[in-house]
């Protein structure tokens, strides 16, 4: 009708978020480094899946993967991301007090036996997997 | 109103952390770290060979592979969409992430059926 009412049109306002967002604090920063943990674990499958791979390839593919495994660079490399994925753990158990709600009639659990819980399987499922590649 | 596939890709992702959080640190330190190293005796060949072409051990090698890649490209996306704000291009990481963690999975069941 007016079109003298465009100047004045209201615009939403949204502020713009600087694609760096997450460097201004440091929880932020954890933040970020926590989710990032998954690219080491999607790194380690695709490990796996080699080493798969060269088991289907024949025992001189097999140990030549082995090593691979063993060059210095690598080992570097698989410590590095055994520590990230220890952190991927630590975090992500963490947080199953908060997702784990467990009530006993009327009373909620501790949050620290539910974590107590998962840290014990954590630590007998990582048994379990020790126990089934060095028993042999 | 169309049902979401949002609840999959959540159970997928949770799955795949759950597992990874459990087993990986140890699965890294015996299978990558510790035989090269010389700390435990690599396994041969024959017993490897057995355990892959074992039927359970084809399912577990298929499906940690594929939940760990599904962990990986829900966790991704979320991060590029909220962390680096690349809200406009949310249709291209989704089918970049999770069309790599399909194509992996699937050339995992190719690889673990042909050994």
């Amino acid at each position: 009708m007016n079109p003298e009412y465009q100047r004045y049109h209201p615009k939403w306002y949204r502020r713009r978020m600087p694609i760096f967002w997450w460097l201004d604090k440091l929880p932020y920063v954890k933040f970020i480094s926590r989710e990032m943990t998954s690219v080491f674990v999607a790194y380690a499958a695709v490990v796996f899946l080699v080493q798969v791979w060269t088991i289907g390839r024949g025992a001189v593919a097999y140990q030549a993967f082995q090593d691979w495994l063993a060059s210095p660079l690598v080992i570097g490399v698989h410590a590095a991301a055994l520590v990230i994925v220890l952190f991927h753990s630590v975090t992500w158990l963490s947080l199953a007090p908060q997702a784990l709600v467990v009530k006993l009639g009327k009373r909620r659990v501790p949050d620290s036996i539910v974590l107590l819980a998962h840290y014990g399987a954590w630590v007998l499922a990582s048994v379990v997997v020790i126990w089934f590649f060095t028993r042999a | 109103m169309r049902r979401s596939r949002e609840p999959v890709l959540w159970a997928l992702f949770t799955g795949g952390g759950m597992l990874t959080a459990l087993v990986l640190p140890a699965l890294i330190g015996v299978l990558l770290i510790a035989p090269p190293l010389g700390w435990i005796p690599p396994l041969r060949y024959e017993q490897v060979l057995g355990l892959v072409t074992h039927p359970v051990g084809r399912l577990l090698i298929i499906g940690f592979v594929s939940l760990s890649l599904f962990h990986w490209a829900h966790r991704f996306r979320y991060t590029l969409y909220d962390g680096l704000q690349l809200y406009h291009l949310n249709m291209l990481i989704a089918f970049f992430t999770y069309g790599l963690a399909t194509v992996i999975s699937g050339v995992t069941v190719y690889i673990v059926l042909g050994v």
